[in-house]
């Protein structure tokens, strides 16, 4: 010890507990991936490596619906949320505060700081006197919940990005002969586009993952992926409730990759 | 150019005039500076002319034309920006290029020019450079090369230079003159630096508090400061508080110093710079005796604090001898002799 | 426009004003689409819920368009059959709040005492490792929460990994059984919002000026001492933001009590939806939801109160 030098910013027993953190992080997400490749039906006992699963699930019709359910919510969820909180975040950033900014702050964070199942209660009431009347049972339903719950989540990365434009580079675009629109279509929105596309992968993510909405607001045989995977609960798991969660982390894992990179490139 | 301009920011009880009702006019070629501590309105006037900001009264003219209610864009002004503000997803040329491709320029137009201003600003070889890997000196002649593009009116330089350090700063100085004078454009350049005002303006207006406190060429705004405030903002400046006489102030303590004083009457404020101020023998005829408090040395320059018989103090600079070592002696008594025609009466 | 040398101007002129109020009115339009989206398809709901907590039970679910407070009273109090439906408190319904409760603090303490240690290592990490690792810390951060409740279950499980190492060592003869009880929706919990203990703190420690430690150390503070008074005061916005970001989802948590508590360890939000389904208590869900509500806003508003008493206000 004596000729070691002071660290500063060691104490005591932490590192030894971050690395145990990070393996009982992980250690649960591997055992879930591990069994997903098991030849045997089911999730304790090791019977040889199989892409049995994975066939059976990319061959189970329900779980195809499921799966493509789940995309086209996501997809246009993630769309219309994306270009309203970014319409949202060029009327809230980089001006002079105005009356009632903070409430559109408020309101735009609200499915944030409501607990998910009261949305979801209060959601389904509401769906549910609509879909009385009216007859429309359709996927609209979830398209607009989840566009909402994800309103937050793609105004946030715009938001910021948008706070750390230099506010000179549009004020130069003017200068330089260029209308309003012009300095939008040639300075705004090129200098904004990593966050924009930023603010659609975390939205389509959030959508990808909802569960307790989704389960509330569904009509009958609405599920999307998670909500099947809900409902299988009921019965005995098979591992292919764990090839179908492993494609969704790599699918996760991978728009999370794509997410740092373009943040990478803006640093 | 600029006539009975108000700039007011506020409302009610609050307002506060960043211009209070200033007029300048300013001649086409000129390089015209506006000089004057952070703060001063300088840069508000600046906006004023580019049109990021509307006068709360008053109005702008270029030409003539009375522009106070155009948009920037419609405005044959361009601006150097303080941070450059050159566009980091497009490449140089692309940031030379733009106002002539937002004015609808011909592409062939676009690109003979664009040439043009890469040949005038030495950056031929950075053409298809991302803004982000060019230099600081190299980030600015891309900002003037695109604010010089489309050959505004007037080019407005809002303190361009601070960014760079001293010895780039320097080059860059030189750099702008002959760019003004190549060009032929009238440069309005906002400044906090008293030296680069000097160095490089055809006039200068040195503001402070939302008003022009002085207008005139550099000669003239060192040599014959109007009033307190500029006097003590370019250059270094001993202020002496003395009695309107016949051919001078008189001192509390009752010695006459000479000065034009003509006209006036009652107390009055002598101005004159430390480099005036000659140190003699304390028994020198016609030399006001002081008393040394101390030296401070400055390299090619000594500057000796001295106290006067009313008790007031005043800075002298002295060549440095050859040693460097301070020729007189702290508590040493001396006497002390102005310049002729080196002290200055002001109007405040 | 020209003014007499010398005019008061009273604040902005008539074209200023003008060109700002017509600035406000662009933004309220732009804000307006995605205003209308969360008024229509989150907040606005909400109403309903409070006007339905306000009204009498439809005999198959649903409701009756009947004012009643009974629903708010049913919240804590259950009308006694035997003794003239006298209002006696409903032992039920206060157990699950306290579970609710104690689970979601208790969440709260566990993710802190091991999310603390962890943000403090990610954030003294050189730079390249510290990106490492805080991106294995993101991807459970947007990992789909039943999943991870899912890959909780196959450890905690009779046959799980824990209790296969734990005979594998000989420490246990028989599995301990963990499933369906309080202790495994803690577990459960506290695995997935870890992350969301985590990455507050790590933002608040990563702010920290690192050179404090080394005042402290030179002031003759040991590294306890320096811990207790000097880096926790400092990072304490962090460790509120991080304790609210748990304690809120624990508390109106549904799918890991839903699939680690079985039916029988309900929390509030399973309790809730118990009401809309086989309870067919409409009017009940309803009042325990905006319940729910109220005490998750009066935490925020706590929250937003000292973390602005600090002088020190955060994303």
């Amino acid at each position: 010890m004596a000729d070691k030098t002071f660290e500063v910013s060691r104490l005591p027993g932490f590192a030894t507990t971050a690395v145990l953190v990070f393996v009982a992080l992980y250690l649960p997400i591997c055992t879930l991936v591990f069994y997903s490749f098991n030849a045997g039906s089911t999730l304790s006992v090791w019977q040889g490596f199989s892409w049995r699963w994975y066939i059976d699930a990319w061959e189970n019709d329900q779980v195809q619906a499921a799966a493509l359910r789940s995309l086209q919510i996501a997809i246009s969820a993630s769309f219309i949320a994306t270009v309203v909180a970014t319409m949202a975040a060029l009327a809230t950033t980089r001006r002079k505060a105005f009356r009632g900014q903070t409430a559109i702050y408020a309101f735009i964070n609200q499915p944030l700081m409501v607990p998910e199942i009261v949305t979801a209660v209060a959601l389904m009431i509401l769906f549910g006197v609509i879909k009385a009347y009216t007859g429309y049972q359709g996927l609209w339903y979830l398209i607009l919940a989840h566009s909402a719950f994800c309103v937050p989540f793609a105004y946030l990365p715009i938001r910021a990005r948008l706070e750390g434009m230099d506010l000179s580079l549009e004020s130069a675009a003017a200068d330089l002969y260029a209308n309003p629109w012009q300095t939008f279509r040639f300075v705004t929105l090129p200098l904004l586009a990593p966050g924009i596309a930023a603010g659609a992968m975390l939205a389509f993510v959030i959508s990808l993952d909802d569960v307790v909405i989704t389960e509330f607001v569904k009509s009958a045989g609405q599920d999307t992926l998670p909500t099947y995977m809900l409902g299988q609960l009921r019965r005995t798991l098979t591992p292919e409730v764990n090839a179908i969660s492993t494609g969704l982390l790599v699918l996760t894992v991978l728009l999370l990759i794509g997410f740092s990179l373009i943040n990478r490139k803006k640093n | 150019m600029a006539k009975d301009v108000i700039k007011a920011f506020g409302q009610g009880e609050t307002v506060v005039r960043a211009l209070d009702n200033v007029s300048v006019e300013i001649k086409t070629g000129e390089f015209f500076t506006l000089l004057g501590p952070s703060g001063c309105g300088k840069t508000t006037l600046l906006r004023l002319i580019a049109g990021f900001e509307m006068p709360s009264s008053g109005q702008i003219l270029i030409d003539g034309q009375d522009v106070t209610g155009q948009p920037p864009n419609q405005r044959a002004v361009n601006t150097v920006f303080q941070s450059y503000a050159l566009f980091p997803h497009l490449s140089v040329a692309e940031n030379i290029g733009f106002g002539l491709k937002m004015k609808g320029v011909a592409k062939a137009e676009i690109d003979s020019t664009v040439k043009e201003m890469l040949a005038l600003v030495k950056l031929e070889a950075m053409a298809g450079r991302k803004t982000s890997q060019l230099s600081g000196g190299q980030q600015q002649r891309v900002a003037l090369a695109r604010a010089l593009a489309p050959r505004p009116k007037v080019l407005l330089l809002d303190e361009p230079l601070s960014a760079l350090d001293l010895k780039l700063r320097k080059e860059m100085q030189v750099e702008l003159k002959r760019l003004q004078t190549e060009t032929g454009i009238t440069f309005v350049f906002v400044t906090h630096d008293q030296e680069e005002a000097l160095t490089m303006s055809d006039r200068i207006a040195v503001m402070s508090a939302g008003r022009i406190q002085q207008l005139g060429a550099p000669r003239e705004i060192y040599t014959k400061p109007r009033n307190r405030f500029v006097a003590s903002f370019i250059g270094e400046t001993n202020f002496l508080n003395a009695t309107a006489v016949a051919g001078g102030g008189k001192l509390a303590s009752g010695q006459v110093i000479a000065a034009d004083t003509a006209g006036k009457s009652g107390p009055v404020t002598l101005a004159v710079r430390p480099e005036h101020v000659t140190i003699t023998a304390a028994d020198e005829a016609g030399a006001i005796p002081a008393e040394v408090l101390g030296s401070v040395y400055f390299g090619t320059d000594m500057n000796y604090q001295l106290a006067l018989p009313d008790g007031s103090e005043i800075e002298a600079c002295v060549q440095s001898g050859v040693s460097g070592e301070a020729s007189i002696a702290k508590g040493a008594k001396v006497g002390i002799r102005f310049a002729p025609g080196s002290v200055l009466l002001l109007e405040d | 426009m020209a003014a007499t040398p010398g005019a008061a101007i009273t604040g902005q002129s008539e074209a200023e004003r003008l060109l700002e109020a017509r600035s406000t009115r662009n933004a309220w339009a732009l804000s307006a689409p995605a205003l209308i989206l969360l008024f229509c398809a989150a907040a606005g709901p909400l109403l309903i819920v409070l006007v339905y907590s306000f009204l009498t039970k439809g005999p198959t679910g649903g409701v009756v368009w009947e004012f009643s407070t009974e629903a708010w009273l049913g919240v804590l109090y259950t009308r006694d059959i035997f003794n003239d439906g006298n209002l006696v408190l409903a032992d039920a319904h206060l157990t699950i709040f306290w579970r609710s409760v104690k689970i979601s603090l208790l969440t709260t303490l566990i993710t802190f005492a091991v999310g603390f240690p962890t943000a403090w290592f990610i954030a003294t990490r050189p730079p390249k490792a510290r990106a490492f690792w805080l991106f294995l810390i993101t991807i459970p951060f947007w990992t789909n929460l039943l999943i991870r409740t899912f890959a909780i279950t196959e450890i905690i499980r009779n046959e799980g990994l824990l209790n296969k190492a734990l005979i594998g060592i000989g420490l246990i003869s028989a599995p301990i059984r963990l499933m369906n009880t309080d202790t495994a929706v803690l577990i459960g919990m506290a695995y997935v919002y870890l992350p969301l203990m985590v990455l507050p703190l790590f933002a608040a420690i990563d702010r920290f000026d690192m050179r404090l430690l080394e005042a402290g150390y030179d002031l003759y503070a040991s590294r306890l001492q320096v811990l207790r008074h000097v880096v926790l005061p400092i990072v304490k916005p962090g460790i509120i933001a991080g304790s609210i970001l748990v304690f809120i989802p624990s508390l109106g948590a549904y799918v890991t009590p839903r699939v680690l508590g079985g039916g029988k360890n309900m929390m509030i939000g399973n309790f809730i939806e118990l009401q809309f389904g086989q309870g067919r208590n409409w009017p009940l869900g309803a009042a325990l939801s905006m319940a729910l509500l109220l005490v998750v806003m009066l935490a925020m508003i706590l929250y937003v109160r000292t973390a602005t008493k600090g002088g020190k206000s955060h994303g």
